[in-house]
């Protein structure tokens, strides 16, 4: 079998909560050695946000921990003490990336600022994720998911114009900023691999947003070209055609009913609307509620929404089921592609996690481990340092570990 | 200045909409040369905006918004909107554009020549597209054996939605996203048409195609790559999979509030549609926040004393904080605030967004200078890269714009080639009119 693409690749990971974990699982799972330097006694914050296994609370059945550190290595190291800043020089001289998302005045606060950690490894490639960056007048801020898509991205028109605006679904911004900042810091390794010296690469979550395809990038140059504020508004309920969200007999489906396909629609729906309406021109807003309440919510409201879905499919009009996570378990698509994969945990046992983000003989992905217990590699990496157990026993003893 | 990291490295880049174009934007970002292959015999609906061919969809149709398209100064009958659009505009910088019909043998052999030339083909469409097009990888790998072929397509190449047309917001519909996000007390036809999808898998993609591109450095081999975009999401829904797959637990709708016990909300503020965000998550920051009112009796309660009560009492919570926060500014919220240790910041607006002074400080919007739309300020780089700082080279380019360079500089096709390729209709910069998409047309 293809030897993994990143089992060269050595990774010091300092990272807590979503979005550094995340850039680091991107690596982990493509085959690189990621070692989590975790607080001795707590871990990772992450291990005490839920979902937790069967309700339970306990640092080692965190559903989001589990999930975000699969293949990693976990050790405690207390980064306060000189103990703990020597050993983690020690661990940074050998490894080809760090990652860390502290606020930024924390990594140098610990005498561990990138000028340092170059000193002693100049191919070192550094990545910090914070809220809004290293520099700036906001860099001290403090922020949450919902604060990041709310100044950075388009959240201004994401919701109905006479509610507050609302954000996306559960922790998507951070992940998608750990997201930025692995494609960053695999670009910075590629390019100190090509050209030589690594460097420092400070992702900031406000202007992940701020560049975001999502609508932010071209609603920002719409208003710079046309002066145009883009509203916040229910496109659907405004629209001559079905475009948008619309319930049906066992939920809801999303039909994308373009103007400029109106002829697919036609073809699903069975129907001529160029006969029943002469022409696009006279399918007009006047004509909207007629169609929507004669032909179109009966037609949608006695079909299921696989019904909908692959008639619309099958006349090329854009469409898909409103799913569950239930629903999406059970998806023959994410079965057949064997997209799930399961791993046993010495705590909560077996589950089923998502799996690879792209399929290639080449780029072989794996959970070969689960999300490490808090301190479990401990004797494992300090060995490979030369620590001793009697070693072991009086940094344990000093709280380093 | 140090060489940029993908500096030499060349994609031949025929996505379209979104997400692809995101993913070859960050390539070209970094240094890598994207050669967009376009064609004059092909509508690129949606990704040289809404109607590219017509020019009263540049004006009329798409009234304001995100798909609209540079209005001042457009010349309506000798215009080219598709070089004007705001969607293009934004993810086609530090690109080049060329134009050929690949439906015909001699673009064909066009395109196999630049692939022949080049490190990476990447393309986006929904895979029996590129069947009818004739540019699977079983053709593509004839013709260059090292390279790294990416298709990211809604599904990916097999499975039963395989063939399922979709854009970002129907991956996410499958997903569970649309079902998880939007107002608690609505149902989910209020939810707006989000592209999370788009950013999320167009992101992956690049940390795909450059781990392939070190794979490749290893083994020397090429490759293939099939990447769903719906997959390449999904790690970001984790949560709502694992409390499944934990639990047997459906996660709901929570509007703007926390999942993980912090009291938060978005609060209307004093002028038109502004709008404050605050998150706080323990006592410390309670007090902080309470401080910065002045300690108002109303926070006194015993229904707000403990982060437990103030979660079981959100509702209230939510109505004081909202009635404080709609007499003043958003912003001046957000620095009342933060002076006291409380999370807090507004929704932006593009116009609050140009003017705010972290992205100032950081230079985060350049000035760049497109030869059809003028000076205007883009959004640009998502990160600092300390050694070699990246950015705007070039604006997006118009369709067709670099052809001599591609044509010539690129594949030596000598003059009188070029001169019958350009009588053919593969070279030049205007689509060939009368291209329409469906039976209805606007006159």
């Amino acid at each position: 079998m293809t030897e993994q693409a990143l089992s060269d690749i050595r990774i010091l990971d300092l990272t807590r909560y979503i979005s550094g974990p995340y850039c680091t699982k991107l690596f982990a799972d493509f085959g690189a050695d990621v070692v989590k330097i975790e607080k001795p006694g707590e871990g990772d914050p992450a291990r005490r946000m839920g979902p937790f296994f069967q309700d339970d609370p306990d640092p080692e059945k965190s559903g989001l921990f589990l999930h975000l550190n699969t293949n990693k290595r976990s050790v405690t190291l207390n980064l306060k003490s000189q103990a703990g800043k020597r050993i983690l020089k020690e661990l940074a001289k050998d490894v080809d990336i760090l990652v860390e998302n502290f606020s930024p005045r924390v990594m140098p606060a610990l005498g561990l600022d990138y000028e340092t950690l170059e000193s002693i490894n100049p191919r070192l490639v550094m990545a910090s994720i914070s809220n809004f960056g290293q520099t700036g007048p906001y860099r001290d801020f403090k922020a949450s998911e919902l604060i990041i898509y709310g100044m950075g991205g388009a959240m201004c028109t994401t919701g109905l114009g006479d509610c507050e605006p609302v954000k996306k679904g559960l922790n998507v911004i951070q992940y998608q900023g750990g997201n930025m900042a692995a494609a960053a810091t695999m670009t910075a390794l590629f390019g100190a691999r090509m050209h030589g010296a690594g460097q420092h690469v400070d992702v900031s979550l406000m202007e992940t947003q701020m560049g975001s395809i999502d609508r932010r990038m071209s609603e920002l140059l719409a208003y710079e070209y046309n002066k145009e504020l883009t509203p916040r508004m229910d496109i659907a309920g405004l629209l001559q055609y079905p475009y948008g969200i619309f319930p049906c007999k066992d939920g809801y489906v999303d039909v994308a009913g373009g103007f400029m396909f109106l002829d697919r629609l036609e073809k699903a729906l069975g129907m001529s609307l160029m006969e029943t309406y002469g022409g696009a021109n006279q399918f007009d807003v006047a004509r909207r509620e007629e169609f929507f309440s004669n032909i179109w919510y009966p037609w949608v409201l006695e079909r299921t929404r696989r019904e909908v879905v692959d008639l619309c499919q099958e006349h090329h009009v854009m469409s898909a089921p409103i799913n569950t996570t239930e629903d999406l378990l059970n998806e023959p698509q994410f079965k057949e592609r064997g997209f799930w994969v399961d791993a046993d945990h010495p705590v909560v046992g077996n589950l089923t996690y998502p799996g690879r983000p792209a399929q290639s003989s080449e780029l072989p992905w794996e959970i070969r481990r689960p999300a490490p217990l808090l301190g479990e590699h401990n004797e494992e990496v300090y060995a490979q340092l030369g620590y001793s157990a009697d070693d072991l026993v009086k940094l344990r003893e000093g709280g380093a570990i | 200045m140090a060489k940029l990291p993908l500096e030499g490295i060349r994609v031949v880049g025929m996505t379209q909409m979104w997400a692809g174009p995101t993913a070859e934007m960050h390539l070209a970002d970094w240094g890598a040369e994207i050669i967009k292959v376009e064609s004059l015999q092909y509508l690129a609906v949606g990704t040289r905006g809404p109607g590219p061919r017509h020019p009263r969809f540049a004006v009329d149709i798409v009234k304001g918004g995100y798909a609209g398209y540079l209005k001042e100064g457009y010349d309506e009958v000798n215009g080219r909107p598709w070089n004007r659009s705001c969607m293009y505009n934004v993810h086609g910088r530090n690109k080049v554009s060329c134009t050929m019909d690949t439906m015909r043998p001699r673009g064909r052999e066009i395109l196999k020549r630049l692939i022949q030339v080049s490190d990476i083909f990447v393309v986006s469409s929904q895979p029996s597209v590129m069947e009818h097009m004739g540019l699977t990888y079983d053709v593509i790998k004839e013709w260059n054996p090292s390279i790294i072929m990416v298709h990211m397509s809604g599904f990916g190449q097999y499975g039963p939605l395989k063939y399922y047309r979709t854009l970002g917001a129907h991956q996410e519909d499958f997903l569970g996203h649309t079902y998880i996000r939007g107002y608690i007390d609505r149902d989910v036809t209020a939810n707006s048409a989000i592209y999370h999808g788009d950013e999320a898998a167009g992101t992956t993609a690049v940390f795909i195609m450059v781990m392939a591109l070190h794979q490749r450095s290893r083994t020397g081999r090429g490759m293939f790559i099939d990447m769903s975009q719906a997959e390449a999401t999904m790690a970001q829904l984790g949560e709502a999979v694992m409390d499944y797959t934990m639990n047997k637990r459906v996660t709901e709708r929570m509007g703007n509030r926390d999942r993980h016990g912090a009291v938060q909300g978005c609060y209307r503020c004093r002028g038109e549609d502004r709008w404050v965000n605050i998150t706080m998550r323990n006592d410390e920051e309670w007090q902080g926040f309470c401080r910065a009112l002045g300690n108002p009796d109303w926070a006194k309660d015993e229904k707000f004393a403990d982060a437990l009560s103030r979660w079981r009492n959100h509702d209230d919570l939510d109505k004081h904080i909202g009635e404080w926060t709609s007499q003043h500014d958003h912003f001046a919220v957000m620095h009342m605030l933060q002076k006291h240790g409380v999370a807090a910041g507004p929704v932006e607006p593009p116009d609050d967004a140009y003017s705010d002074p972290q992205m100032k400080d950081r230079g985060f919007f350049e000035e760049v200078t497109h030869s059809e739309c003028g000076t205007h300020r883009y959004p640009g780089m998502p990160y600092r890269m300390s050694k070699t700082p990246n950015r705007i080279r070039r604006p997006a380019p118009c369709l067709g714009e670099h052809n001599e360079y591609v044509y010539k500089d690129v594949l030596g096709v000598s003059d009188e080639e070029y001169a019958e390729l350009e009588q053919e209709g593969h070279i030049g910069m205007d689509l060939v009119p009368g291209l329409e998409i469906g039976k209805y047309k606007l006159e």
